[in-house]
């Protein structure tokens, strides 16, 4: 009985992490169809661009407390200066394309991006260390947890919000459906189509580099970083049915907390444990727990 | 005929080369043949239309099979180690693939990972195996005859070389007949396949099959070159590469996918030479300038000058 809360906790903390990293790569898909491998290395590049800005802002003596500010900023920063980068240099001259050729093309970028993050930053690791532990630590079932984590689920929470938030309440939100739903409809009621997949591919960096920026005080920031990160929000995205943002909440507490009660009862099966459900949910449901139907074509 | 010529004059081209060459050149050789026969399979699934980014689990399993049995079993015949290879990964294959023939497009691509990142998972973390570190192996024998150091590389060259041709053959049978001929219907429009009266099922799960087998004998044949095994070539980047390559060489032709992987083992060991830091991002640069200006692949080129003459 007194693991559970540990476990729970933890798993919850890991399942904000991913949510994080696959609420954009799931916002990407379902409005262009596009599984970017990419991704990983954009929140490969928001955890550099963290310990870049943190550390200036630390190393110059300023309060410890706004290097949060600086991993918003380096998300945002990110997100808005290279994600129009790729869509508007390369990605949109590449729509049409069978998926799996824009499945390639984003692993193309994502081979370069490796390379340009090491010449940029070289490939020794970095720390930041501080903003994981300016805010302390609180006793849970008489364990130590670090209240850093709260604040990653805070994040992710208040992500998930703002995202839905805008999609059903706000008109652009309500525009980007109407693309998802009827491309060539909404370009013909005079939408700019272009315009919102540049704006939707801008915010899925964001979201890449969000979860990147708010890792990087936890880890050692080295190259390979998003190698890992992407298949994992792969997995997440796919439990959930691709393009949907409540599918990859649900598919990133189910993977959070598989993980976080095998890391505890059978460390072995970390690893395996999360492709594990991916299988089975892949098996029970071939499209992911909430994915759209689909017309079949003759 | 024609197909025969090819092979009998790869077949010597490939026996010079194991003989008279450095062994750097022999190992890299090696290595592109072994990649050229998993993407060779892979090529037979893209046929169907379908892409795996799961490869790597049977690229894995037949080096681990091959490996093991040395290991374990001690048994450290190279015949016996690719055969076991291919044996173990088209077993896997069938099973697995009563149930991946049912699903198409991204799907298909993404549980083919997930099948692959388990088996990493489990690698990574099984002691006896070595963990992350893998673990050697050493071929002694090949059809019983003892091999000497130093001449083995060359020896499992000219095994490869003629695994890879029979494999090449057999796949040129099969796809510019009948079947091959289902195979693109099921990737075109699978209804109608199904409505003229075939299993776009059954061609799915034979290729698939297929697909696999051959790409446990490339990992047993991988395993034989490097003399080591870790689960990296399980992970998902291994599957991508495979898939990189036969974007590549493009689906066309059975040559192809050879000479996209050599072309790609000797980028590799260039760039990584000359340019260590930056490999990746010249791999990345020929890719996209690849789907960019040739879609269907360096075979364009090829084919291209071949009409033109």
């Amino acid at each position: 009985m007194s693991t559970i809360l540990p476990v729970a906790f933890d798993g919850i903390a890991y399942a904000s992490w991913l949510f994080l990293i696959s609420a954009g790569l799931t916002l990407i898909y379902g409005v262009m169809r596009i599984l970017n491998v990419a991704h990983g290395s954009l929140y490969a590049l928001g955890a550099y661009a963290a310990c870049s800005l943190a550390g200036a802002w630390l190393g110059g003596g300023l309060p410890a407390a706004g290097s949060f500010a600086m991993l918003l900023l380096a998300a945002v920063l990110v997100g808005s200066l290279v994600g129009p980068l790729i869509e508007r240099g390369l990605l949109q001259w590449m729509y049409g394309k069978d998926e799996v050729v824009l499945v390639l093309i984003t692993y193309a970028v994502f081979l370069i991006m490796e390379d340009v993050i090491k010449l940029v930053w070289g490939v020794d690791s970095l720390l930041l260390p501080e903003p994981y532990a300016l805010p302390g630590n609180f006793q849970l079932g008489g364990l130590p947890y670090p209240v850093y984590n709260v604040l990653l689920i805070a994040l992710a929470l208040a992500t998930g919000l703002a995202v839905a938030g805008a999609l059903y309440r706000t008109r652009q939100g309500k525009v980007l459906l109407a693309v998802i739903h009827d491309r060539e409809m909404s370009m013909a009621m005079g939408i700019n189509v272009s315009r919102v997949y540049l704006a939707t591919f801008a915010i899925g960096a964001t979201l890449a580099a969000l979860g990147g920026a708010f890792t990087a005080p936890t880890i050692a920031v080295t190259p390979g970083i998003g190698v890992e990160v992407i298949v994992l929000a792969f997995a997440v995205v796919v439990i959930g049915g691709l393009g949907s943002l409540g599918g990859a909440a649900l598919g990133a507490l189910l993977v959070g907390l598989v993980r976080s009660a095998a890391v505890h009862y059978w460390p072995e099966a970390e690893l395996f444990s999360i492709y594990a459900v991916m299988a089975m949910v892949l098996i029970a449901r071939p499209k992911g727990l909430f994915a759209a139907q689909e017309a079949r074509k003759i | 005929m024609k197909a025969a010529i090819v092979a009998i004059a790869s077949l010597v081209a490939l026996t010079a080369l194991a003989l008279l060459s450095p062994q750097w050149l022999v190992f890299m050789a090696m290595l592109a043949l072994a990649k050229g026969v998993v993407v060779l399979g892979l090529l037979v699934l893209m046929r169907t239309g379908l892409v795996s980014f799961g490869q790597g689990l049977y690229f894995g399993i037949g080096a681990y099979a091959a490996a093991l049995l040395s290991h374990h079993l001690h048994v450290a015949d190279a015949a016996v180690m690719l055969l076991a290879g291919a044996a173990t990964a088209g077993l896997v294959a069938a099973l697995l693939g009563l149930l991946l023939a049912g699903y198409r497009d991204i799907f298909f691509a993404m549980l083919s990972l997930a099948f692959s990142m388990i088996l990493y998972g489990v690698l990574v973390k099984s002691a006896a195996l070595g963990s992350t570190d893998g673990f050697n192996l050493h071929a002694r024998t090949f059809f019983g005859v003892a091999l000497a150091p130093g001449v083995e590389r060359r020896v499992f060259l000219i095994a490869g070389a003629v695994c890879a041709v029979v494999v090449a053959l057999l796949v040129h049978r099969l796809l510019g007949g009948h079947w091959g001929r289902l195979a693109t219907g099921v990737r075109d429009n699978e209804l109608r396949v199904a409505y003229l009266g075939a299993s776009p099922y059954r061609v799915v799960y034979v290729n698939y099959l297929i697909a696999g087998a051959m790409a446990g004998l490339g990992g047993a044949l991988a395993a034989l070159a490097v003399g080591h095994v870790d689960p990296e070539m399980t992970y998902w980047t291994t599957s991508g590469e495979f898939v990189f390559i036969a974007i590549l060489g493009g689906i066309q032709s059975i040559l192809a996918p050879f000479m996209a992987a050599t072309i790609f083992e000797a980028l590799r060991t260039i760039a990584s030479q000359y340019a260590p830091n930056v490999w990746q991002m010249s791999l990345g640069l020929a890719m996209l300038a690849i789907i960019m200006f040739l879609p269907a692949g360096l075979w364009t080129l090829a084919e291209r000058r071949r009409r033109s003459a």
